[in-house]
């Protein structure tokens, strides 16, 4: 194929990961600097200090030797797990890093989306910040100037258009920040997780508009953990593991290759490698039945839990777990937080050492039907949360239909949640 | 169904776009100015942007322009023009002498103090956009214009309370004015790559701009300074500005020329290893930000 919009030859890119500082000081540079010289007149090599210099900082390989071509006015996804390097390869691409090794061809004019209000200002009114973040994204004024009105009407902000950005409720800030990206007009277009913007209503919008975008003949990349996304908008997908690409091709096939081809693995007990850098790390999860038995296969009307077990470093404040149960495309049928259950100190401090939480579901809860988990530890900042650590769509568990009504009559189940609604029917 | 505006849409691409292609950096100076110019309107929107929060976000506003430098004048008067007694040469009034150099000197430390903490206050553009990073301090230097601008009204009200009558040398002060901003520029390319690096580096500044002031002759003449001395001196950039603005608009007599020349050099100095440096660090701001 030598007609190609994006062209990847052996992209590589390494980093540089430090134990316990993320910045380096100037105040502990110079230490280690006149200790070297001090040590040097005395001398002397201080070979202990600089052993442990290099071994605070480990090199990860992000990207491993990539390879691949885009076909212009293709939409392509790119999928794999937290860390398998999909938005590396798209900050590479949108040219904000450099690779270590290997290069990228581009035809044509790039425009990225890595997140959404990118460059908005919260003092600045809602036309300022059209004008502001359409430039940041790379628009000419001209052209802003020219779809200006198409912004502010696929936003639905017009009577809020001179008010500061700072009281828009967030909805608002993302619906504008989401119409003024859509309009933006390269030739190829990078775009990482932007769909999972607003209420359902407003991103099925997004999902539409961002079809036409992909539709109108554009050279697509498409990052997201949105499986029926990627599906919908893109006819291929490159799949990466630890920085490789396992799979190039179909869309369907994958998603196949990525899910593990949807089987369910004897592996029942998701277990992690211990990772010194983390102040806290998840490190097992299995789903249980009543007795606590680890199990994969679910009757529908018996309650089983979840099982997460996490070891805590340092002493971490303003904590909180969160559960996920995802179906067969990833999309999230139960979010559970620790502290929205009216548990007294369900945001605490945790001090080091090991700690599991049980989460119970109730019976029947779910449509019989594949599962799976995702965990997040989260700690809350000042103004959102912050992830300290993720385990993403593992332990695939199925629950399967026990006897129900619906068995006996064959019907279908339909929906995702099987809770026990109350019924009631009266003569008038 | 695949509408044919998407064959014709890649070859006009094709026909306008040069390939691009991304490669680990390698070049040691690629000023690529051509992307500078691509970006303009970025560079505009950068500044206006800084403009609108700045006017909008201070109680005082524009005020605050004015009564800054006003407002050092008024305690320099008091404790270096009598306290200290010190007499500006040709008998040019105290608060105008001192005014004349803290206009550009407030232009110069503003403009360094925004632009050194640029890219590390705009982190979340620095790791999500493109653009030429260079954008950020040239756009903070850029921004303290309008307040340059404002504080310079106060400069001609002075000049009409002291019957001072501007010469033809005033011409030259767009030049000096150039000069300051240059050298506020130089210096911030060295500052904001070295923030990113460095966290603590931030505290540092304050302080340097505190030393860097006294070792200008703002407060006092530099006819004070030692003859031998001098050329020490005269290494600041930042002499070389505030001579030419007294020599500009006061009429001083003073060697302006050699000074000037010498600021010239060191500035071109600066700035071109600072755009080396910035360039270098520019790769990896996105991975340690």
């Amino acid at each position: 194929m030598s007609d190609y919009a994006i062209k990847v030859e052996g992209l590589s890119k390494q980093y540089r990961i430090g134990s316990k500082r993320r910045y380096r000081t100037l105040r502990n540079d110079l230490h280690t600097a006149a200790v070297r010289v001090l040590d040097g007149l005395r001398g002397k090599r201080n070979e202990s200090q600089q052993y442990k210099d290099r071994q605070n900082t480990s090199l990860i390989w992000a990207l491993k030797d990539v390879s691949f071509e885009i076909a212009p006015g293709s939409s392509t996804g790119i999928i794999g797990s937290n860390g398998a390097g999909k938005t590396t390869l798209l900050k590479i691409i949108a040219q904000i890093t450099a690779p270590t090794r290997g290069r990228v061809h581009l035809r044509g004019r790039v425009g990225s989306l890595l997140e959404v209000g990118t460059g908005f200002h919260p003092e600045l009114t809602g036309r300022e910040n059209i004008y502001l973040n359409g430039a940041i994204l790379g628009m000419r004024k001209q052209e802003i100037d020219r779809k200006f009105d198409e912004i502010v009407a696929f936003s639905e902000i017009e009577q809020f258009l001179d008010t500061p950005v700072k009281f828009f409720s967030s909805g608002m800030g993302v619906r504008l920040a989401f119409s003024v990206a859509a309009h933006l007009d390269p030739e190829i277009l990078l775009l990482d997780e932007v769909l999972a913007v607003g209420d359902v209503n407003f991103q099925n919008k997004s999902l539409n508009k961002m079809g036409d975008v992909v539709r109108g003949g554009r050279t697509v990349l498409f990052v997201s953990h949105n499986l029926a996304a990627v599906k919908a908008l893109c006819q291929s997908a490159v799949f990466l593991e630890h920085g490789e690409v396992k799979y190039i091709g179909d869309v369907n096939a994958a998603i196949e290759a990525y899910l593990g081809g949807g089987e369910l693995q004897n592996v029942q007990i998701f277990k992690r490698k211990e990772n010194k850098n983390l102040s806290m790390q998840i490190m097992s999860i299995s789903v249980q039945d009543q007795k606590g038995k680890t199990v994969v296969r679910i009757p529908h009307d018996q309650p089983f839990s979840l099982r997460i077990q996490i070891v805590v470093r340092e002493t971490t404040h303003q904590i909180f777990p969160s559960i996920e149960v995802l179906d067969t495309d990833l999309a999230t049928v139960i979010h559970s937080n620790y502290f929205n259950q009216g548990i007294e100190d369900g945001m605490r401090s945790y001090s080091p050492g090991a700690y599991s939480f049980v989460v119970r579901m109730p019976a029947p809860l779910l449509v019989p039907g594949s599962y799976r988990i995702s965990v997040n530890l989260t700690r809350k900042t000042l103004r959102k949360g912050w992830v300290i650590d993720r385990v993403e769509h593992v332990c695939p568990f199925e629950i399967y239909d026990n006897g129900s009504n619906l068995a006996r009559f064959g019907i279908k189940w339909m929906g995702k949640l099987a809770l026990p609604l109350e019924w009631d029917c009266t003569q008038e | 169904m695949k509408p044919m505006n998407h064959l014709l849409n890649t070859k006009d691409s094709k026909l306008e776009q040069p390939e691009i292609v991304l490669e680990p950096p390698r070049d040691w100076l690629n000023l690529r100015l051509r992307q500078l110019w691509l970006y303009r309107e970025l560079l505009y929107f950068f500044v206006w942007r800084d403009l609108k929060v700045r006017y909008k976000q201070t109680l005082l506003g524009a005020a605050w322009a004015i009564l800054q430098p006003v407002l050092t004048m008024i305690i320099f008067s008091i404790i270096f023009g009598k306290l200290a007694n010190i007499k500006p040469p040709e008998g040019i009034p105290y608060p105008i002498f001192s005014y004349a150099a803290l206009l550009p000197w407030q232009l110069f430390s503003g403009a360094l103090s925004n632009a050194s903490g640029s890219l590390v206050t705009n982190q979340s553009l620095v790791t999500k956009v493109y653009f030429p990073r260079i954008l950020l301090p040239l756009a903070s230097v850029l921004s303290g214009m309008v307040d340059f601008a404002i504080a310079f009204i106060v400069l001609l009200g002075l000049m009409v309370y002291y019957h001072i009558t501007p010469t033809w040398a005033v011409l030259f002060l767009p030049l000096f004015t150039l000069l300051a901003l240059a050298t506020a520029l130089a210096v911030s390319l060295w500052l904001s790559a070295f923030n990113v690096k460095y966290r603590d580096f931030k505290y540092v500044i304050p302080f340097l701009l505190q030393f860097w002031m006294y070792a200008t002759p703002i407060a006092y003449p530099s006819t004070l300074i030692p003859e031998k001395w001098r050329l020490v001196f005269g290494l600041n950039p930042m002499a070389g500005v505030v001579g030419g603005f007294r020599w500009a608009l006061l009429g001083m007599k003073a060697e302006v020329a050699p000074q000037l020349i010498i600021a010239v050099i060191i500035v071109v100095i600066i700035l071109t290893s600072g755009l080396i440096y910035f360039q270098r660090m520019e790769q990896t701001f996105a991975d340690v930000i």
